[in-house]
């Protein structure tokens, strides 16, 4: 009979357990679904700011690489999911806001915005929080044990001493490698830039999924050099990895991650507080940890590990060329590298 | 005359499971095919075929995935079958714990033993000297860790083949003095030659359709389940995922079919007069087989020991100390410890739905006399899951539930549809579980209960349920288990509010945390490794409540 109770109370522990989380997914408060390609590490702050000002809200974050972001909205176009982009690429919000994806709305905020992180128009269409810039992570320790210099230039990159010693993130996946890709091609032109990959690529081990990849990988020397972004070199290198962070002086490439209201949200009013919260001097003090360059020039601070003069040595890089050529882009980066690289063994 | 109304009654059930097979499985699939060769104004088209053909490496992956399935069956079934041979043949001690070791990579995604590989053999891995400066991203590191993963599968399939030998063969051989060679060539390798079949192609259809180690550890070796993943993931492209789903689900459909044939024959081979081999000591052999079997063991031991240590270390391999930080699962990509969670109760969902649905299934199409056509049709339907890959299944669907004509439309982006899909997927194993348990019930003591005036429900429940115990819990494990590693069913499912720890492990390593991958990748064993072990407790202390009375006792409760 002992036993026929245990079974009993075994029974009941699990229905109840059950009943717990169908109740705990079925509670209703206001849900705003939010696309955004923000880091996974960053998410918190953002969303412990912003519980705080407006507890009324939910927040259902759809966390992805730019590249699966945008796809999977330009995909939903008809009859979208999410209510609001956050901390995507402005690059994709220009491309999304020519299939007419996106609403109008100029959000609240800290006064002092620099203009060129909007939407020229008046309302815009996407509002800029901060700039994201290339940055290369190179393992000293891995480095040395090579006995190879740390690069210094793109040109660096491509000798043969550092053949199978880095890897770039896919800019068909990662914002990153497509800034990168975008910025190598708008500085020196098409047939300069191809030709650079071209050389490039006999030295990369691998093309990865993510723009924080690289960095990490580096930072393990699983792979000695890579190509990451600003946000990620620093944050590794403050967390202790033996890395040296290399932002090359031919110029890097830069995005913008920016914010949306998706046309026919059903939470617009919602919305619409969403965006003014991530305009607001709380939310900029967030982007401030993170990122050198931000919205609101006055309220940026220094970034530990990061150059102080980072804003100048930005690449010349018209974001609407990056926006109306993406496509291009990766196509023709797939067809010369990806498939290049699927060979047997 | 009193069971006629619940004839009626479980006609209109057999109905109704057949309609539910329609919804959850032809459909799903049947407009996956469609949209693989429709034109987008609805005529009939083989452009996506053309486009599959035309792009760059998508070929590749077609002979890729052969390549890959061929290598890792050639690589497990000789260590499997070895294995299977100690456990059965020989008189190994500690059998159990070579079993249950055996077992393991069962309670892991396929991504573990992956992300392993990387710790071990990656350009800072621990035996990395011992390639001599080659790596083991590409076809090396998917072969072993899909070779780790589909080792359990061969093993129990070799097992029960090796299981059914008569003795009284080796009696007469060993009578007209046949070498102990011969008779394995002779008798022991003949006889087990459905469950190598059985096995080999078991092994070949779970390694094609496995998207974990590939996207770990594949590097730019495309195979099609990848190329499914990149298309439909990372460009939305579904027409071209579909081509691939296709090209996929081919190969797997006539593994399974041809699986299930020899399967059949396997069981004709049986009779009656069998007398059980119990094996004999032999030093010799004992000891190459042991070798053999304890080393696989510690293998896989070992890959559990050093997923944690690593989980554990702050920085390998610049800074060994030990830390907690990457249990702070919040931090990373995935969904945190909500994920491990809501990967439980979707597992625990699907146990018990999944247990009550295919026990109610084959209930039904092994003793209800009504509604013989529905209940053809639905036990044939039952054995198509297991030839649909898991992505092909997701894509499907995605297709399907979201098509905006879709009544059932509302299900999408749900916790319902993660579900469904579970329990479609690995229906074809309970569904047949259940039916041998149902089977196993000799139907005279219901006959009996109904004579004594109980009616077909009661019976069910208080008579056919509890004896069939055992087996449902068998199922509800297996059940569990699977929901809990799986990701190529719930990857294009999963919606935004419920994030699922398997898909974590991915997400993790994509972002490259690989220790935090690591460090969830074994709550996933950990959780699964409780419940199987709740599960063995049940059995050993359950019989006491179940399984050692008299079945006419059930009958007289019954009453």
């Amino acid at each position: 009979m002992a036993h026929r109770s245990a079974y009993r109370i075994l029974v009941c522990s699990i229905a109840a357990a059950l009943c717990l989380g169908l109740v705990g997914c079925s509670k209703e408060k206001q849900r705003l679904v939010v696309y955004t390609a923000a880091e996974a590490d960053q998410l918190p702050a953002y969303e412990a700011s912003f519980q705080k000002a407006h507890p009324e809200i939910d927040l259902v974050w759809v966390r992805d690489s730019t590249g699966v972001v945008t796809a999977k909205l330009l995909a939903e176009k008809k009859a979208s999911q999410a209510d609001v982009v956050f901390a995507l690429a402005a690059t994709s919000l220009i491309q999304l806001d020519d299939e007419n994806m996106l609403a109008a709305y100029a959000p609240k905020g800290a006064a002092g915005r620099d203009p060129r992180f909007n939407d020229s128009r008046t309302p815009p269409h996407w509002n800029g929080e901060a700039l994201w810039s290339t940055a290369i992570c190179v393992n000293t320790v891995e480095i040395a044990k090579r006995h190879v210099p740390v690069p210094q230039t793109w040109d660096d990159l491509t000798k043969p001493i550092y053949r199978g010693m880095i890897t770039m993130p896919d800019p068909g996946s990662s914002g990153t490698g497509l800034l990168t890709v975008s910025a190598w091609l708008q500085m020196w032109g098409e047939a300069k830039g191809w030709a650079y990959m071209d050389r490039l690529h006999q030295n990369i081990a691998q093309y990865v999924h993510s723009g924080s990849k690289p960095c990490k990988d580096a930072a393990r020397g699983e792979i000695p050099i890579g190509i990451a972004f600003d946000f990620r070199a620093a944050k590794t290198k403050s967390e202790g990895a033996p890395i040296d962070i290399v932002i090359p002086k031919e110029g890097v490439g830069w995005d913008i991650e920016s914010s949306a209201i998706i046309v026919g949200s059903k939470h617009r009013a919602a919305a619409e507080v969403f965006l003014d919260w991530s305009m607001s001097q709380e939310a900029m003090a967030i982007y401030a940890k993170s990122f050198a360059v931000i919205a609101v020039p006055k309220l940026a601070a220094p970034v530990l590990n990061l150059p102080s003069d980072l804003s100048s040595r930005l690449a010349k890089a018209d974001l609407r060329w990056s926006a109306r050529n993406r496509m291009r882009i990766i196509t023709e980066w797939t067809r010369r590298y990806a498939a290049a690289k699927a060979t047997a063994p | 005359m009193m069971a006629r109304p619940i004839f009626s009654l479980t006609g209109m059930i057999t109905l109704l499971f057949c309609l539910a097979a329609m919804v959850a499985l032809a459909l799903p699939v049947a407009v996956l095919v469609a949209h693989s060769v429709m034109a987008p104004d609805g005529s009939f088209t083989i452009a996506h075929y053309v486009a599959y053909a035309a792009t760059p490496g998508l070929l590749r992956a077609l002979s890729n995935t052969a390549l890959l399935g061929g290598g890792v069956v050639l690589v497990v079934l000789p260590l499997a079958f070895i294995f299977a041979f100690g456990l059965e043949r020989t008189v190994l001690p500690g059998k159990g714990m070579l079993a249950a070791a055996a077992s393991l990579p069962l309670l892991v995604p396929s991504l573990l033993p992956a992300l392993v590989l990387i710790y071990l053999f990656g350009r800072q891995g621990l035996l990395a000297p011992l390639l001599g400066g080659r790596t083991i991203y590409g076809f090396p590191g998917i072969l072993l860790a899909d070779a780790i993963a589909a080792l359990p599968h061969a093993v129990i399939i070799l097992r029960t083949a090796l299981r059914a030998a008569d003795a009284r063969l080796y009696e007469q051989a060993t009578l007209l003095g046949a070498s102990g060679w011969r008779k394995f060539f002779t008798i022991t390798l003949p006889g087990a030659r459905y469950g190598l079949v059985s096995a080999a192609l078991v092994v070949f259809a779970l390694t094609i359709t496995d998207i974990g180690a590939p996207k770990v550890i594949g590097d730019n070796f495309d195979i099609l389940a990848i190329v499914i993943y990149k298309q439909v993931l990372g460009q939305q492209n579904f027409e071209l995922g579909a081509v691939a789903a296709i090209l996929l689900m081919i190969p797997s459909l006539l593994a399974i079919v041809i699986e299930r044939a020899a399967a059949k024959r396997h069981a004709a081979v049986m009779s009656a007069k069998t007398r059980p081999l119990q094996p004999l000591p032999s030093p010799l052999r004992d000891r190459l087989v042991g070798t053999v079997c304890y080393g696989t063991a510690a293998a896989i031991v070992l890959m559990l020991v050093v997923c944690q240590l690593v989980a554990l270390v702050c920085l390998w391999p610049y800074d060994l100390s030990l830390t907690w930080a990457n249990y702070a699962l919040d931090r990373f990509d995935g969904g945190g410890w909500a994920a491990v969670g809501n990967s439980a109760l979707l597992a625990a969902m699907t146990a018990i739905c999944g247990t009550s649905f295919a026990f109610a299934g084959a209930y039904v199409s092994e003793r209800c006399k009504a509604g013989t056509f529905f209940r053809g049709l639905f036990s044939r339907l039952a054995l198509l899951p297991a030839a649909i890959p898991g992505l092909a299944l997701g894509l499907a669907y995605v297709l399907f539930f979201n098509d905006p004509a879709n009544p059932l439309r509302g299900l999408y982006g749900t916790v319902a549809i993660l579900l469904i899909a579970n329990v479609t997927h690995y229906y074809t194993v309970a569904h047949l579980s259940a039916v041998g348990a149902v089977k196993a019930i000799d139907s005279e003591l219901e006959a009996a209960a109904q004579m004594l005036g109980r009616n077909g429900l009661s019976v069910l429940l208080r008579v056919v349920v509890p004896m069939s115990a055992p087996v449902l819990l068998e199922i509800a494990l297996y059940l569990f288990v699977n929901a809990m590693t799986t990701v190529s069913v719930v990857m294009f499912l999963y919606p935004p509010g419920f994030k699922l720890a398997s898909i974590a492990v991915l997400a993790m390593d994509d972002a490259g945390d690989l220790a935090a991958a690591a460090a969830m990748g074994m709550m996933i064993f950990y959780v699964n490794l409780a419940v199987r072990l709740t599960g063995q407790w049940l059995f050993a202390h359950g019989h006491r409540v179940v399984g050692n009375r008299a079945p006419t006792r059930f009958v007289e409760a019954a009453i």
